[in-house]
């Protein structure tokens, strides 16, 4: 009953043609287009408002493009059933009665089809997934005894069960403390292991360059996507931040731009 | 032990029992969504809108009761799913649309009762519920389709947790969310018609919200919170009665009262335990 889609493994994971989304009467997004190879880690960063938020949910399927196309192995996101979509943190509802391993099963869902309750492969799959995350003995904890680390494994997690191929996450790092996030990011180093596409939006420029094998900078429009050292660039970054930019001691450019609550497209 | 059985000797207590229990469960479960998806001011809403569709039914039929609960249940059903239409597609606020429809649709069934005479003491039964009336017919409706509304319910139980929790991971997962949440409001409205008889239209979002938010204060599991709500639920129906029976008061307004009490209870125990 519910809709799964065969891939043609001769097009790419996903790719995009000249997509423009149009939110409250302005363009968020304007003529992208790009794509990706199986396995490839993108950063997508930009300034608050560039529509790193609307670009993922956009390649998910479930913000309607106004214009142009969004591919996954050539057939268009809203059959597919293998794009994991992990939340950013404050949108979920952390005092919902539900335990880790019942939102990790919520992503054996479209699998499971209706009618049908989880079985021994389904365990399997959570089981195998929380161990992958290293959070197996949270199993049963409520989500709202997870500390923020564990919380984006929890919904990394959710991906792995759902036999997602393409993750796609909303600022995962934000307001992680460094061991959380240096966690998380190596984790990411496994998920490549194992052939998976994952795409990051974040606002931390050097974590994007020293973690992701391509970069991809927006602001309502691609400004620069290639490989970090060509993306990073003092030219692409004043396009893309404007005036937002000052020089750290070691040489390094920061984005100024703390806050990142208002890209809630 | 007389004082317990003593109005169980009454067929009407025995039938206003069951009915009192089985509806309690039924809001219970529902009751569970209603309250962690914050949809309590749709139930309310949706409780006061089917008054004109009874009304009509009251004034068509002359006065019988047992057609009333087909009456509310076709306006229930067509109520919430035009307001689950007008709070997604308006440019006003939801709540603000929801007020408005509610209040007016509130309005026109009070209008079409009170050109009947009698009508102060029929509009009351609508209003607050007469639990102690319930006929055997109606019995086996509130059980049919109240059973009803539980499969349904345990069916698409993971269906309808996982649009709750995260609904873009629903949309990802590709479940037919727009169908999913339809449906729940149709439950929902199946519900309140079930319920009409025991708690009334103005008493009906105790029901929905008052067993399931006290259930919420002791478990974090989905599962317990339905059984403990279903617990209180069941509790309230049968205590409420004997209040209403021992003390005299409306069999509907005891009934939530009880609930409120098991609520305060564990809402003040909770914080004492806090401390």
């Amino acid at each position: 009953m519910y809709p799964h889609t065969h891939h043609q493994t001769n097009q790419p994971i996903l790719d995009v043609s000249h997509l423009a989304v149009r939110y409250n009467g302005r363009n968020a997004l304007e003529d992208i287009t790009f794509h990706l190879h199986a396995g490839e880690r993108v950063a997508i960063v930009g300034p608050n408002g560039a529509g790193k938020s609307t670009l993922i949910k956009a390649i998910a399927g479930v913000l309607q493009p106004s214009s142009g196309d969004v591919n996954i192995y050539g057939s268009h996101p809203d059959t597919h059933v293998c794009i994991g979509y992990i939340p950013q943190r404050s949108q979920v509802d952390w005092n919902f009665p539900v335990t880790v391993a019942d939102v990790v099963m919520m992503g054996r869902s479209a699998k499971l089809g209706p009618f049908n309750w989880p079985r021994k492969k389904d365990w399997d799959f959570v089981n195998h997934a929380l161990e992958t995350v290293e959070i197996s003995d949270l199993a049963s904890r409520q989500i709202s005894q997870l500390s923020g680390g564990q919380q984006q494994r929890m919904f990394i997690a959710r991906a792995i069960a759902q036999e997602s191929e393409l993750m796609l996450m909303d600022e995962p790092l934000t307001g992680l403390d460094t061991p959380s996030q240096e966690g998380i990011l190596n984790l990411l180093d496994r998920l490549k292991q194992e052939k998976v596409t994952v795409m990051v939006a974040t606002h931390d420029l050097d974590q994007a360059a020293s973690h992701f094998d391509r970069v991809l900078l927006l602001n309502h429009r691609i400004v620069a996507f290639d490989v970090p050292q060509n993306v990073m660039q003092t030219n692409n970054l004043i396009q893309a931040y404007g005036g937002r930019l000052r020089s750290t001691e070691n040489g390094n450019v920061l984005a100024v731009d703390d806050c990142c609550d208002d890209e809630h497209v | 032990m007389s004082f317990l059985l003593e109005p169980l000797s009454y067929e009407f207590m025995q039938r206003g029992m069951i009915a009192a229990v089985l509806v309690g469960i039924v809001c219970a479960v529902v009751g569970t969504f209603v309250v962690l998806r914050g949809m309590a001011f749709f139930g309310d809403a949706l409780a006061h809108t089917i008054l004109p569709g009874i009304a009509l039914g009251y004034l068509v039929s002359g006065g019988a009761r047992d057609q009333l609960f087909w009456w509310a249940l076709g306006t229930a059903i067509v109520a919430s799913l035009g307001i689950g239409a007008i709070s997604k597609n308006s440019h006003i606020k939801e709540d603000t649309a929801i007020g408005i429809i509610f209040a007016g649709m509130f309005a026109l069934g009070i209008a079409l009762i009170s050109t009947v005479r009698s009508y102060a003491v029929d509009l009351s039964h609508f209003l607050f519920g007469d639990v102690l009336s319930v006929s055997a017919q109606s019995l086996w409706l509130i059980l049919i389709f109240g059973g009803l509304v539980l499969l349904v319910l345990f069916a698409f139980y993971k269906e309808f947790t996982t649009i709750s929790f995260d609904p873009i991971l629903a949309a990802t997962l590709r479940l037919p969310v727009d169908l999913l949440n339809n449906l729940l409001l149709v439950l929902i409205a199946v519900t309140v018609a079930v319920s009409l008889q025991t708690v009334g239209v103005a008493l009906m979002v105790a029901m929905l919200v008052t067993p399931a938010a006290t259930a919420y204060l002791l478990t974090n599991r989905l599962s317990r919170m339905m059984l403990l709500a279903a617990i209180f639920a069941s509790l309230s129906g049968v205590i409420g009665l004997y209040l209403s029976y021992y003390l005299s008061i409306a069999s509907g307004a005891a009934i939530v009262l009880t609930a409120t009490f098991f609520f305060l209870v564990v809402f003040g125990w909770r914080r004492v335990n806090q401390m």
